[in-house]
């Protein structure tokens, strides 16, 4: 998109309408990409973009939808410009439209920057290496998935489960050891229900950062399309406060479900062949133009750091949604239904979990030397107690040997006491003793997964002799 | 020049009209922006263009001019330690030029043009050479970077000269005045030729022990890695990139995370190869073209990869080729296929997805050089496959099964209970194994074979009894069948788990793997050896060297490892003594 132009192209133009489409007839010079208005015979005026151009017809995806819009009198005007958000700090603390629009009552923000909402994707040579440890609080994340800037790590739940509480709880507690550094929170609700959105407000407004969140509001009730532009346009905001203020941004997406049911209906009204269940066969190019967009930057000071939170269609996590959010993704958080009825809070599901950056954020100088030993041993201990009680299911307890029933004893414990926290805040000393004490329902020669020494050093059995 | 004019935009793909006259393949630049494209398809005056960058902001009427070249990699010093994107630009290069992001319609070249190398001929005046001779040689890094006649020319010497020269200076002046320059050029989607293929026959040590020992690769050959999300695929390809004995690494990120890329970037600086004790980025080229960057580029990547591969293997060098992850490419070659309206074949790939990666697989090999002196190189090609669901029926994961020759299945419930690499035993398989056994007898592993075969054997036969055990429950399982319970136990924990991260552990020479096997499968024949005599298996369990079998992996030393075999009979005897 070079300059602009020096006069605007309005047409009534309009030949044909499916779904949230238009496709503009005769118009010359319109640049694929571009962003248009169309304005109805009442006057309103929406807005749209330009997917696909051949010499006679332009299709457009119309954001507010194409109800009232028709091919006589509704008029098109080209702007000849990208989608674009207007950024700036004064951001912190507003709600804005799916598309970037003030929607809290309150006047427009002085732009700062207008950027582009597609941006620009990150050189991967100049991407610096996420390294800072970020506690969460969480023991099932710190202390087995943990989380550390720049890095995207997605919560899949389920329908009825608790993701929104651990989210809100995480931007809660969310801190990186011995600093006090400025921070943002950017909230982007797509497609969720005013009650959801008002439940992150509340808790927002109770820990009194609300004056550092930036709400990006597309409901339930707000048309569908637009949420092919929200999180881009978050994301743009995002980009701008952490890289040209320094801020550090978490980035909390839900639900990314209803974003990809809207890219379907577009698929579907463009009559493109579908892939697996209906969705396109570009949606993992199309998560990852989001997702990609975490990371720290050389150079830079700020970082972006991503918690998608998306629902698994009848918990399946290998639904396409959650299957290809965890193919781009840095890991996931899993919360299981079996656990949330069994009382464990939050009910995250540990063995389907991880964090494939944990290793940069944590060991000595970070949290503690024995760190990784005990989230090996931890996971290797539960997953056996586990299978264990498949087979208790079928042959009873007192099939099992007395090293099994141990196993078994271990599992249950790690439910009661590590995973399930409440609203407790652990710090990471905390958590790792915990998984410590765990370990002293097992005979030492059992916790292979741990160095000698460091079994010297922390088992509390050695502690007290 | 063929110039056309843009007709159609549609995402990545672009049609031009007034283009009759062009090749298929053939690289053109864009839009007023000088985008990078490529022509997939030739109709009457119309071509179809796959574009390398984002296409928003392109106007139908704009200008397309075809530079009449296939899409070409530049060859010659320079490459090793370099990071590319899918078209062989040098990202810290575009980094330098547009800042952290990377913007549109840049082109820079793959190659240093200013850098002086110091050439050392090899041949002299007079010499008849043909394509593929060495006429001299550079260093690079600690390399031998031979310099080489291009493939399909000859003559003779008529001037050779010596010292530093830039890559694009002539080194080298044939009698026909053909001018031979240090540097040469190649289209990525045709294979550089060779005299001929031999048969795969050395092992491609990983330093992995289920991959070594169980499942084994030779130079030359292919294998393919197919797992769910959070099986360690990444991991896995990382882990042969450091550990596999070859010269040569190419690292094809191929629309996964930019993250990743970094980590390679960061790591491979400080770690040291354990044969030449060099930094292991001195033997690595990058390829990184992540899953924001464009999608046609992406699809690109692949070949660009594997001509640089095939390059160094030209020079008689054993090359080891990691594309993570092969499924990208699959969707790329889908969604443009998409966008042509292509008729789709299975789950929307097109039709011809089988005949493509037979293609890229089949450049892999182990083959007798061009030039005269018939120097043997190979490309060992590794392909990371991501199934949707993990559900291994899927296109991309069925035929490249047809063509691979190792097959290492990654499993999502060994990943689960944090069983790494989480290669599924009972799945995988090596097709090399009849032609690797020679090379492990020269080695002195001549029972490796049997070895292998035994500790199989235990492996299937445990599957068959936790299905018992899942019925009746361990105690219906008579004393020797718990005790091959144990043992595979043992193989499973002490032997084929074995963590990256571990700074002995990552990497297992051998001769360790060997003896570790061994240990353990003589620690089996001393168990069943005293049950007969009456001993029971609990208290075998419990004695102290099984916890030291445990604890093999963190040792350095062979002899203490085969010590283990002898304690292991002395404390059964023990045992035995005191019945």
């Amino acid at each position: 998109m070079k300059k602009a132009p020096l006069f605007t192209k309005e047409a009534r133009a309009i030949s044909y309408v499916s779904g949230p489409l238009i496709f503009i007839q005769n118009v010359k010079g319109v640049s694929f990409g571009e962003i248009v208005r169309i304005i109805l015979p009442t006057g309103e005026e929406r807005t749209g973009q330009v997917l696909d151009i051949s010499k006679d017809i332009a299709v457009t995806q119309v954001y507010e939808g194409t109800s009232g819009i028709d091919n006589k009198d509704t008029r098109v005007r080209f702007t000849g410009e990208p989608a674009k958000v207007k950024v700036s700090i004064d951001m912190l603390g507003r709600i804005f439209s799916g598309v970037g629009k003030p929607r809290d009552g309150g006047p427009e923000i002085i732009e700062e920057a207008n950027l582009d909402i597609n941006g620009m994707p990150i050189n991967p040579s100049a991407r610096d290496k996420p390294a800072d440890f970020i506690q969460t609080g969480m023991s099932t994340i710190d202390g087995l998935n943990t989380l550390v800037r720049g890095q995207k790590l997605p919560i899949f739940s389920g329908a009825g489960l608790p993701a929104n509480k651990l989210a809100a709880q995480i931007a809660r507690q969310a801190r990186v050891l011995g600093e006090a550094e400025k921070f943002a929170v950017i909230f982007v609700a797509m497609g969720i229900t005013y009650k959801e959105a008002s439940f992150f407000m509340r808790d927002f407004e109770k820990t009194g950062a609300l004056e550092r969140v930036v709400f990006f509001m597309n409901l339930a009730d707000d048309p569908t399309i637009e949420r092919i532009a929200t999180p881009r346009c978050a994301l743009t905001a995002a980009e701008y406060l952490a890289f040209e203020h320094d801020l550090h941004v978490l980035v909390i997406l839900t639900d990314m479900i209803n974003y990809c049911e809207a890219l379907r209906e577009i698929s579907t009204a463009r009559e493109e062949v579908p892939g697996r269940r209906g969705y396109p066969g570009y949606m993992y190019t199309d998560l990852a133009s989001i997702y990609e967009r975490a990371g720290r930057v050389k150079g830079k000071k700020g970082s972006i750091t991503q918690i998608p939170i998306l629902t698994m269609p009848d918990d399946d996590i290998t639904h396409p949604v959650p299957d290809l959010t965890g193919y781009i993704t840095e890991g996931q958080i899993v919360l299981s239904r079996d656990l949330f009825r069994r009382g464990a809070d939050p009910p995250v599901d540990t063995l389907p979990c991880l964090s494939r950056l944990m290793n940069l954020g944590i060991g000595p100088g970070k949290t503690r030397e024995d760190h990784r030993n005990v989230a090996d041993q931890l996971y290797a201990s539960y997953a056996y107690g586990r299978d264990l009680r498949k087979l208790v299911a079928i042959v009873g307890e007192e099939a099992l040997t007395e090293l099994d029933k141990k196993y078994l004893k271990i599992a249950d414990e790690f439910e009661r006491q590590f995973i399930t926290q409440g609203d407790e805040n652990r710090s990471i000393e905390r958590t790792l003793e915990i998984g410590w004490e765990l370990f002293t329902l097992l005979p030492d020669e059992e916790l292979k997964r741990i160095k000698r020494e460091y079994i010297q050093k922390y088992h509390p059995a050695y502690q007290k002799g | 020049m063929i110039v056309g004019e843009i007709s159609r935009i549609s995402g990545p793909v672009v049609l031009s009209e007034g283009m009759r006259g062009s090749r298929m393949y053939d690289v053109v630049k864009v839009g007023e922006q000088r985008l990078n494209g490529e022509i997939i398809r030739l109709d009457g005056n119309q071509a179809v263009i796959q574009v390398y960058e984002d296409t928003s902001g392109l106007q139908v009427g704009e200008k397309v001019a075809n530079t009449g070249l296939p899409l070409s990699v530049e060859l010659g010093p320079g490459l090793l330690s370099s990071i590319y994107d899918g078209i062989q630009r040098p990202l810290p290069l575009l980094a330098e030029k547009s800042g952290s992001f990377i913007s549109r319609g840049l082109s820079v070249p793959g190659l240093s043009h200013e850098k002086r190398w110091e050439f050392r001929p090899r041949v002299k005046m007079g010499d008849r050479v043909t394509g593929g001779d060495v006429i001299g040689t550079v260093t690079e890094y600690h390399l031998e970077h031979r310099v080489m006649i291009p493939p399909f020319v000859s003559g003779t010497v008529r001037k050779v000269k010596s010292g530093e020269f830039t890559v694009d200076e002539p080194v080298c002046t044939l009698d026909d005045d053909t001018q031979i320059p240090m540097m040469q050029t190649w289209p990525v989607r045709k294979g550089r030729p060779y005299q001929r293929k031999m048969d795969p026959d050395t092992l491609l040590v990983t330093g992995q022990r289920v991959f070594d020992t169980l499942f084994p690769v030779t130079k030359g050959g292919t294998a393919m890695i197919p797992g769910g999300f959070g099986t360690g695929k990444t991991v896995a390809e990382q882990t042969l990139a450091k550990w596999s004995d070859t010269q040569i690494v190419v690292y094809i990120g191929c629309g996964e995370r930019g993250n990743e890329m970094t980590d390679v970037l960061t790591e491979f600086p400080e770690l040291v190869d354990p044969r030449t004790k060099y930094p292991l980025i001195q033997r690595t080229i990058l390829i990184a073209n992540t899953s924001n960057m464009p999608v046609a580029a992406r699809e690109a990547s692949i070949y660009t990869g594997i001509t640089l591969a095939e390059y160094y293997r030209d020079m008689g060098y054993d090359v080891a080729l990691m594309a993570d992850s092969t499924s990208r490419w699959g969707e790329a070659l889908r969604e443009v296929s998409g966008r042509l309206e292509e008729m789709p074949g299975e789950e929307g790939y097109p039709a011809y997805l089988a005949t493509r990666l037979a293609a890229f697989y089949e450049r892999a090999g182990r083959v007798v050089c061009l030039g005269s002196d018939d120097r043997k190189g190979s490309v060992t090609v590794v392909g990371a496959v991501s199934p949707p669901g993990g559900d291994f029926s899927e296109p991309i994961t069925q035929n490249t099964l047809r063509i691979a020759g190792t097959f290492w299945a990654l499993d999502t419930s060994l990943a689960y209970r944090r069983h790494f690499p989480s290669v599924n035993w009972i799945k995988s398989y090596s097709l090399y194994l009849d032609q690797v056994q020679d090379w492990f007898t020269a080695g002195g592993f001549s029972d490796w074979k049997d070895l292998r075969a035994r500790a199989m054997y235990l492996l299937q036969k445990e599957v068959e009894l936790q299905e018992i055990v899942q019925l009746v429950g361990p105690d219906a399982l008579p004393e020797s069948e718990k005790a091959i319970l144990e043992i595979t136990r043992m193989i499973r924990e002490d032997f084929l788990q074995q963590s990256a991260y571990h700074d002995i552990d990552s990497f297992c020479s051998l001769e360790k793997q060997y003896w570790m096997l061994r240990v353990i499968l003589s620690f089996h024949e001393r168990v069943d050896l005293a049950m007969g005599k009456g001993v029971p298996l609990a208290k075998i369990l419990k004695l102290p060297v099984k916890t030291d079998i445990g604890r093999m992996k963190e040792l350095t030393e062979i002899d203490q490892i085969k010590n283990l075999i002898t304690q292991v009979d002395a404390t059964i005897s023990a045992l035995e003594a005191q019945r």
